[in-house]
């Protein structure tokens, strides 16, 4: 098990530290120079030298890289190149809005793939299955960006029950949580229609093994076979999809924040890009890399519970 | 990142201000903004949203620019020139405080020009500050400004966000928490959300002003605009960006839909540095093939003005050109056979802004018509500056140029991304520039405008329109802007 961490853990580190080598590089050879975004079409070249000094642009590269490693494992990611606030602020004031969002649609999509899909496959080609079915291939289909415009429209221009975009932070808690709804829904129906259909075959695969087909016999009723003993062991390929749904269930945020106008990462980053904000961008990559690494770390370790089996090979 | 739970003060609070709650609600104004500034320091940053929200509302400058683009009196209350025409002797208004309490006084305004002129100077506009040669302090009262040469444009560029006066002691910290001296001081930037102005209750005005508060939401995408404007989020959207969805507004009695003018000249430019763009007559050839009326009813759903050169139809010097060369595609690909361009690939690139992507599709067909293969590239704006306006990589483009008496473009010679080098309008503008007289001045901006028109320098295709989007009630905003900004020094709102 300590071996294990071990190399999990330096498998961590060295993945950061190639995309901060990849992000550092391609936010290099992107045509784009920061100074001339902010000072914009009128300035003039002894104005954008200045403005280069002061960022610090002048420097050699690999000089500016290593500089930046430096400070980052001191915990400093630098100054916003547009923001010209540290960058761990920038964050830190849009952080609570991406989590709140990721961990609301995850929690969603959970409740609602795991049910929809179970439900499924109980009813295996009746109705219901194929209702569910349906509804999933609808989801898988339908946009995120225009089933949000529909919600809105719906809920938010036509009722007034909820607002249509835009978020104060947790301050007033009942307003935060109306902000979040219409966009935690736009977010979890298209995640849900995917985990859906995994549930489905995935529990259909266990209800036809033996030892159900045992549990029926000995007279259990149908609910509890299909909640103690087929789901527990449909788990498996359902955690890793869940895994790897929580890496674009973050990225999936940028789309929704964009047409919720949220103030959280996914548009910082849509912004620094545009922008050419290296340190930020920098920044706000590898959390995103940290998140999915972790994430798929979670899910390891999450095997080794959910299967005794693996444990003897941890 | 932690808050205190405020359930439990919240009832306290709400009874406190119950009991305070006087007669007449606060009045205040939610406007939407498409664009997000990554700093609010009009000095340090050319984003045209900061201007929207901070020039002449939190800073003011000498000067300001009316509705009509009239200079008016603004920090300086009056102002008398020298014989000669070089030196301005401002008198500033008495008793003028920053937001933070500190005094203005002409130390400060000579301390705000030496911080936009000084070498170490980030200011985007800093060729404004070029013809300045000397900045004193008469007395606390009295700023003494000398030029190098007479500038017929001073009076209005001293009017500019970038012409703010900041104080020495605020002016680093400006871009994330600005201090004016406007009738609105700065309250909270939430980034991503919203930002925050309250009225500033020692301004010299302040008995004018009619809005307690307001809130700039930042919305980029256009049916997320819409949206929340008709869910009543928003009092306002000045600057709405998508023109094919104004109708629904229109026809809603709820909302005035506002269409005024910009100075902004959109261009769809040539690189006269390269062939075949250096031979005029590819260029007219160009000019010919195009037909604005289509551009304007497909790109802007109808809501923009044609021109045929360079300068504002709402300008007074303004002459109209838009027949110099009447769309004919037969005769387009004519003059492309005769100069030797017939069927030939060109390559179209374009900003990630409507107005651009949407022109450029009709103008690539509009070219096929005439017998050219343009292709459309579609860049975002970190490429586009760098590679088509810093180093000048293109054949064609299309790009607003939002500065007010921006002419001068064209007098920047080689070193400019038009690739234009003609001495006779480089001579012309520096005319221009000297010319004190009104009347003159607009003879020669005439002039100009010929010069342009007849070397067909770019195709000159619209002015970019103002489109707003206001609740019944919002009263006040100019309907259309010369400069770029819009106080809010007059605006109301009827609850």
């Amino acid at each position: 098990m300590a071996y294990f961490l071990f190399r999990r853990t330096l498998g961590f580190v060295l993945t950061l530290l190639a995309v901060s080598v990849v992000v550092f590089a391609v936010m290099n050879v992107l045509p784009g120079d920061p100074a001339l975004t902010i000072l914009g079409m009128d300035a003039s070249e002894d104005a954008l030298a200045a403005l280069r000094e002061q960022l610090g642009l002048n420097a050699p590269l690999v000089t500016r890289y290593f500089s930046w490693v430096w400070n980052a494992l001191q915990g400093d990611f630098g100054l916003s190149h547009s923001f010209r606030v540290p960058v761990s602020e920038l964050i830190s004031e849009r952080l609570p809005m991406t989590i709140s969002l990721a961990v609301a649609g995850m929690l969603v999509t959970l409740v609602l793939a795991l049910s929809l899909g179970i439900t499924a496959a109980a009813q295996h080609g009746r109705a219901g299955d194929w209702g569910v079915m349906f509804l999933s291939q609808l989801g898988i289909a339908v946009p995120a960006f225009w089933l949000s415009i529909l919600l809105v429209m719906l809920f938010a221009v036509k009722l007034r029950w909820l607002p249509p975009g835009g978020f104060a932070g947790w301050d007033d808690p009942v307003a935060a949580l109306r902000s979040l709804i219409l966009p935690t829904v736009a977010l979890a129906l298209v995640q849900s229609a995917v985990l859906a259909r995994v549930t489905r075959s995935s529990a259909l695969e266990v209800m036809r093994q033996d030892f159900v087909r045992t549990a029926r016999a000995s007279g259990l009723s149908r609910r509890r076979i299909l909640w103690r003993h087929v789901l527990p062991n449909a788990l498996v390929p359902i955690v890793t999809i869940v895994g790897m749904q929580f890496a674009a269930l973050v990225t999936g945020t940028i789309v929704i924040e964009n047409v919720f106008y949220l103030p959280g990462l996914g548009r910082l980053i849509f912004q620094s890009i545009a922008n050419r904000d290296l340190p930020t961008v920098q920044a706000l990559v590898m959390l995103f890399a940290a998140i999915v690494v972790t994430a798929n770390f979670v899910v390891d370790l999450l095997y080794v519970v959910i299967d005794p089996r693996l444990k003897a090979r941890a | 990142m932690s808050h205190l739970p405020l359930t439990k003060t919240l009832p306290a609070l709400t009874l406190a201000f119950g009991l305070m709650a006087s007669a007449s609600a606060a009045a205040e104004l939610v406007i939407g903004m498409q664009q997000e500034p990554t700093s609010l320091d009009p000095t340090a940053d050319a984003t045209a949203s900061i201007d929207s929200m901070m020039t002449q509302n939190v800073f003011e400058s000498l000067t300001t620019v009316a509705e009509n683009g009239e200079v008016q009196p603004n920090l300086a209350t009056s102002w008398e020139v020298s014989e000669d025409g070089l030196t301005y002797t401002f008198k500033l208004a008495e008793g003028v405080t920053f937001h933070d309490g500190s005094t203005l006084d002409a130390e400060d305004v000579v301390y705000s020009f030496d911080r936009a002129m000084g070498e170490d100077s980030v200011n985007p506009s800093k060729d404004i500050f070029e013809p300045i040669e000397s900045v004193k302090a008469v007395d606390p009262q009295t700023v003494e400004i000398t030029l190098k040469a007479k500038d017929a444009f001073f009076l209005f560029n001293m009017g500019q966000g970038d012409s703010a006066v900041v104080a020495s002691e605020s002016a680093e910290t400006n871009n994330a928490n600005p201090v004016g001296t406007g009738p609105f001081k700065f309250d909270s930037w939430t980034r991503g959300d919203r930002l925050t102005l309250v009225k500033n209750p020692d301004h010299r005005d302040a008995a004018d002003v009619a809005l307690d508060k307001v809130v700039f939401r930042f919305i980029s995408d256009p049916a997320a605009a819409t949206a929340a404007m008709m869910a009543e989020e928003l009092d306002a959207f000045p600057g709405f960006p998508a023109p094919e969805l104004l109708p629904q507004f229109e026809a809603d009695p709820r909302f005035r839909v506002n269409v005024g003018s910009t100075e902004g000249e959109v261009i769809l430019a040539m690189n006269n540095a390269k062939p075949p763009f250096d031979n005029v007559e590819v260029r007219r050839a160009v000019a010919t093939a195009i037909d604005r009326d289509e551009i304007i009813e497909g790109a802007m759903y109808g809501q923009a003005v044609p021109i045929g050169s360079f300068y504002p139809p709402h300008g007074t010097a303004y002459v109209d050109l838009t027949d110099a060369y009447p769309h004919d595609s037969a005769k387009a690909e004519e003059m492309f056979e005769a100069a030797g361009v017939a069927g030939a690939a060109m390559t179209l690139r374009v900003p990630p802004f409507p107005y651009a992507t949407r022109s450029a599709e009709i103008i690539q067909n509009q070219l096929s018509e005439a017998g050219i293969d343009a292709k459309v590239e579609n860049v975002e704006w970190g490429f586009w500056i760098d590679e088509v306006y810093k180093q000048k990589n293109y054949d064609m483009t299309i790009i607003a140029h939002t500065s007010p008496n921006d002419m001068g473009n064209f007098a920047r010679g080689p070193d400019y991304f038009y690739g234009y080098d003609n001495a006779e309008m480089t001579a012309l503008w520096e005319q221009i520039t000297t010319e004190v007289d009104p009347a003159k001045r607009d003879e020669l901006l005439k002039q100009g405008q010929q010069m342009l028109s007849d070397q067909s320098v770019h195709a000159f295709l619209f002015q970019l329109p103002l489109l707003g989007v206001f609740r019944e009630g919002v009263e006040g905003y100019w309907s259309s802007s010369p400069v770029l900004y819009m106080p809010l020094k007059g605006v109301s709102v009827a609850n």
